[in-house]
């Protein structure tokens, strides 16, 4: 009788964690409707630009730095982790390649993301979430102003436009953080001829679709932070709980994303 | 017991057997109000007894799993995103919190909704939000910050962008809460001002009685998310300096209105079988 007890407890957890996600994919489709529904709104006036504008610098300023950090190591990394396997076969000189097509299809916008979850997602989260707690939005609704159109569209633009931006930076840094591995460890024909075959080997569209997934990160990342901000309910505490969670969720999806998108992009030779 | 204010004027707010639940358990159980131009209302009631939740029906915030609540003639169940928004530009809320947008100063949050929803130029606004302030007695606060100005502070600035837009009905939660006694008289003072020098209707959910009888042309009292009483303050006086009765439901309006340790409301919490309750979770 407990096990049947226990069985139904699983199929009734399992359930309900179905709904759970459906209702919170149904709640983010349903924002993001209402986000490109109002971003002509948003666009149309100059309050709105700025907005845009402010919330590029707050997402893009603090996270380079950091950005330029990693993907340069990211390139040092692969380097030397390529370079000995490609010695027997006398082909060192590829690394310029695989460093190209790693990092531009996937380390850059990747690891890209996880930063900007980290940065911004997370500030976005916190920041609409204090203002749910303290009565803002419902102000702001009350004064018959759209919080998506106030608040959503511009951190959503400002972070699709910065991945983008950031994850072109990003990929010039894993190919310098390559190049300059090369020049200091391994042989000197590898660094002479490393941007003539990077150039060579690598289709614009390697570049392209790692900006495009960049892109697609940037409006789940947002998104995923808008919607939980706007979800927070009971205080400091439920502040708190989303800015985890938007962590948690945005890199999540951010690798379900580059799953999907890598498949996509395979089956259609992209 | 219901309405004794025979105005025929229209109700400029109209409750009608709201009934609001909030996870099977309702917060709000039939409630009937009627609110007349130019009169300001009082809802009091203990804490957690829905009078927010009540108040957030009214401005369109929330909406009820029964009944309606229409605002100046329009039922609010029937109107789209945009008809709702029409008519919040008619009504202003001062927010229990003040409510400030935080990342603006005193001066942009009175100037923000004037900005969006008048045509008006950038001088004639400043001089708008100058005058706003300048009502609430706020006007060298203009260019501080929410963070950098004090509870009763962020009430009036709350109040002046409550007032940006010249609205015909004003709502007030809690407007004297956590305030000192003199801050508190001060908000009194501008929430009789407002309605006596520009007619404005007022809604006015409190608990604080010296507040409460000071404003109020007529008192609601909400227990249990049910109305027990609406009348005139003098009734309200009446039954607070009158003797008890032994009809129940004066007799816990009274104890409400005194402030009294003791009475129907203290009595009903008691006999909420704590025995009972220890024994049940002793026997499971
Ligand atoms: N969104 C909500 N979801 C669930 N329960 C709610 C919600 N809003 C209010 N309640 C519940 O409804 C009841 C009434 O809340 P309300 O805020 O209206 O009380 P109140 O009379 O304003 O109290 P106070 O004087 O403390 O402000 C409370 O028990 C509260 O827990
Ligand atoms: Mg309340």
């Amino acid at each position: 009788m407990s096990a049947g007890a226990g069985q139904r407890n699983f199929v009734e957890v399992l359930g309900a964690r179905l709904i759970g996600s459906i209702s919170y994919i149904g709640g983010m489709a349903i924002l993001l409707t209402q986000a490109i529904g109002a971003s002509k709104a948003t666009l149309a006036r100059s309050s709105g630009r700025q907005a845009i504008v402010g919330q590029m610098v707050r997402v893009g300023v603090r996270s380079v730095g950091i950005v330029c950090l990693v993907q340069t190591f990211i390139g040092v990394i692969l380097a030397l982790q390529m370079a000995p396997p490609l010695e027997p076969l006398g082909q060192v000189h590829q690394i310029a390649t695989i460093i190209g097509i790693a990092g531009f299809r996937m380390l850059g916008p990747i690891l890209t993301g996880v930063i900007i979850s980290g940065f911004a997602g997370a500030s976005i989260a916190a920041e609409i979430g204090t203002m749910v707690v303290a009565e803002e939005i419902e102000a702001l609704r009350a004064h018959a102003l759209n919080p998506v159109r106030f608040l959503v569209v511009p951190r959503l633009l400002a972070t699709l436009v910065m991945m983008v931006l950031l994850t072109i930076i990003a990929n010039w840094m894993i190919a310098i953080g390559g190049y300059v591995t090369a020049l200091l460890v391994l042989k000197p024909e590898v660094s002479a001829g490393y941007w003539a075959l990077m150039q060579e080997n690598l289709l614009l569209r390697d570049f392209y679709s790692g900006l495009i997934m960049a892109g697609v990160f940037g409006v789940l990342i947002s998104l995923i932070a808008c919607y939980e901000g706007l979800k927070v309910r009971g205080g400091a505490e439920g502040v708190g709980r989303a800015t985890t969670m938007t962590v948690v969720y945005s890199i999540v999806s951010i690798v379900l994303a580059a799953g999907v998108f890598t498949t996509i992009f395979y089956v259609f030779e992209f | 017991m219901c309405d004794t204010d025979t105005t025929e004027r229209r109700p400029v707010i109209r409750v009608v057997d709201l009934v609001k639940r909030f996870g099977g358990r309702a917060v709000l159980n039939g409630i009937n109000l009627e609110v007349h131009p130019g009169e300001t209302i009082v809802i009091m009631g203990g804490s957690g007894c829905g009078k927010s939740t009540l108040l957030r029906h009214m401005v369109a915030s929330l909406f009820g799993d029964e009944g309606r609540v229409e605002l100046l003639g329009q039922n609010l169940n029937d109107l789209n995103e945009s008809g709702l928004n029409a008519l919040r530009l008619r009504f202003g809320i001062l927010f229990q919190s003040g409510a400030l947008f935080n990342s603006m100063t005193v001066g942009e949050n009175v100037a923000l909704p004037l900005r969006e929803h008048t045509g008006l130029d950038e001088q004639t606004i400043d001089i708008m939000v100058k005058i706003k302030l300048e009502q609430v007695g706020l006007r060298e606060a203009a260019d501080l910050m929410p963070s950098e100005i004090s509870g009763g502070m962020k009430k009036r600035a709350g109040l002046a962008r409550a007032i940006s837009l010249d609205p015909e009905i004003l709502f007030y939660d809690e407007p004297s809460a956590g305030l000192d006694p003199v801050t508190s008289a001060e908000i009194d003072q501008l929430i009789m001002d407002l309605s006596g020098k520009l007619g404005v209707t007022s809604v006015v959910v409190t608990h604080e009685m010296d507040s409460a009888f000071t404003i109020a042309d007529r008192m609601a009292m909400l227990d249990m998310g049910r109305m027990l009483k609406i009348g005139p303050r003098s009734e309200f006086e009446a039954l607070r300096d009158g003797p008890e009765t032994g009809d129940e439901t004066g007799d816990l309006i009274r104890q409400f209105l005194r402030g009294d340790p003791e009475g129907p409301i203290t009595a009903r919490r008691l006999s909420t079988g704590y025995e009972e309750d220890i024994l049940a979770t002793a026997g499971e």
